[in-house]
């Protein structure tokens, strides 16, 4: 694994908390430790409701831990806001497009953000939305568009600022089967053409082995139950037998009731 | 003839049959009740191309058109003022929230005398007048506006790490576009309404003056002439917004 030592993202100790009114607490992370290298794919898989999507906000910088520390190439997301910029390409679980732009509008929304000139912006934008297979579609409006086709274009719209780190939380969740597979498979060219690092977050088991080369199980509250290289599966058989695993260590990790 | 009119202010063939009904029957009114209460509609006709064709006269109608698009500019500023403040400092809320509420529950009438006991000079009068009584319509939509901008939205959006300044462009301003004009197209026509009420406090000029005068001299036909003007202005404006409206939102599917 070449950059293998080369740390992008490290998660140390870290603990979320939410409140709610009558000061009851909901432990959302707890001794949350991780450390992503440059270059890898990482799939993170847990329970619907286990703390990923907050996690992929922290990452984001979008909210900052209560206790521990998360850095980003070296930054803390939520303190040093600015300094990411362009650094951090997010997709969402659903498309987030803005309703009033065309598809070339949204696509060119973070270049427009990191300043890059009109032609530029223009060109890169059209580029990815091209290898995306929405040429011809630029100048619709996203309700002109399928689930697939907007989700294509918010996938072009974080890879256009060329970012560092790539996050995806839930991306391929709501799309019927066929289209996710297809749009993972597209996905998956990019992100090795790219060599972008990446972050999949999914409550989908087969999905994180399909993206991922390696898997981050959490645990309710998030925390890291297993955090292994995904091994090369010789039959349909091994692999079965390998979700099965992960549906176990999911199974046994019951919610610890962290919420007083 | 009637249809392109129709059209223009957007109404469909029940509008143009339920108007032609009522001008039939006042026309039929006016032969069996004294001109002075119910003049015919030939003699409206005259009245209000005598409106509309001397200068003087349409002088006093642009004088209530400046009055009220001036002060529904500095309510609009106003407004937005107010609301930008309480969605980026959310603490101001609680201050502002509930003097927006008492304000609105003001009648314009209780304004027009604040306004003749405050305020020596008419202009500033009728000005005082319309803002009160519009500012906080635009403050509390713009306000809710700003509110119900999705947090996906926000959060994709702060995921490229924007500026405030390309936050409130690429987000905030284009997310308030339909409730601005919502706004817009309600403020026109009350603030015309209340301009009448405010042109009484001694203006000489204005379409609120001359319907003044007409009740003075008992003079029906220019009264209605008047009001005529005031409507027709009411629907070119709506017209113009609706159009504004059709280039601004065509991002949205039509229904």
């Amino acid at each position: 694994m070449e950059n293998a030592l080369e740390k992008v993202i490290e998660v140390r100790n870290v603990k979320k908390v939410f409140y709610l009114p009558g000061k009851q607490e909901i432990v959302i992370a707890l001794n949350l430790n991780l450390t992503i290298y440059r270059g890898e794919l990482v799939a993170i898989v847990g329970k619907t409701g286990c703390g990923k999507s907050t996690f992929f906000n922290m990452l984001l910088g979008l909210e900052p831990p209560t206790e521990g520390q998360i850095l980003v190439e070296g930054m803390d997301p939520y303190r040093e806001f600015a300094s990411l910029r362009a650094k951090i390409g997010a997709i969402f679980q659903t498309d987030r497009l803005l309703p009033w732009r065309s598809a070339l509008g949204n696509a060119m929304l973070g270049l427009e953000i990191i300043e890059k000139s009109k032609k530029v912006q223009r060109e890169i934008a059209l580029e990815w939305l091209r290898k995306l297979g929405l040429a011809g579609f630029e100048n619709a409006y996203p309700y002109q568009l399928s689930g697939g086709m907007r989700q294509r274009v918010g996938i072009a719209r974080a890879f256009a600022v060329n970012p560092h780190i790539l996050l995806a939380d839930e991306a391929f969740g709501h799309l019927d089967q066929v289209t996710a597979t297809q749009l993972r498979e597209i996905f998956l060219d990019l992100v090795k053409e790219t060599k972008t690092t990446c972050l999949v977050v999914t409550h989908n088991i087969t999905e994180a082995l399909e993206i991922g080369r390696r898997i981050v199980v959490l645990g309710k509250p998030a925390q890291v139950l297993l955090d292994e290289r995904i091994p090369q599966f010789s039959s349909p058989r091994e692999r079965e037998m390998y979700e099965k695993r992960i549906i176990s260590i999911i199974g046994e990790n019951q919610d610890s009731g962290l919420c007083r | 003839m009637a249809e392109n009119w129709a059209k223009l202010f957007g109404w469909k063939k029940g509008g143009i049959v339920s108007i032609g009904f009522i001008l039939i029957a006042w026309e039929i009114s006016s032969h069996f009740v004294p001109p002075y209460l119910i003049p015919s509609l030939a003699v409206i006709g005259q009245a209000f191309l005598k409106v509309v064709t001397s200068w003087k006269m349409v002088w006093h109608v642009l004088v209530t058109i400046l009055r009220v698009m001036g002060a529904l500019c500095v309510s609009f500023f106003l407004g937005a003022i107010l609301s930008i403040l309480m969605g980026f400092v959310r603490k101001t809320e609680e201050y502002i929230l509930p003097v927006l509420h008492f304000v609105m529950g003001v009648p314009a009438l209780s304004w027009v005398v604040f306004a003749i006991i405050w305020f020596p000079k008419v202009e500033m009068r009728i000005l005082f007048i319309l803002v009160a009584c519009c500012f906080p319509n635009y403050t509390l939509e713009l306000h809710d506006g700003i509110k119900a901008i999705p947090k996906e939205l926000s959060d994709m959006i702060k995921s490229f790490r924007p500026t405030r300044c390309q936050l409130f462009t690429k987000l905030i301003l284009p997310s308030l576009v339909p409730p601005i004009l919502t706004t817009w197209k309600i403020n026109i026509g009350y603030a015309a309404r209340v301009a009448m009420i405010a042109e009484l406090v001694g203006a000489t000029t204005g379409v609120g003056f001359q319907l003044l005068s007409a009740q003075e001299k008992f003079d029906m036909p220019a009264a209605i002439a008047w009001t005529l003007v005031l409507v027709v202005f009411l629907l070119l404006s709506q017209f113009s917004l609706e159009i504004m409206e059709k280039n601004l939102l065509k991002y949205r599917p039509v229904g």
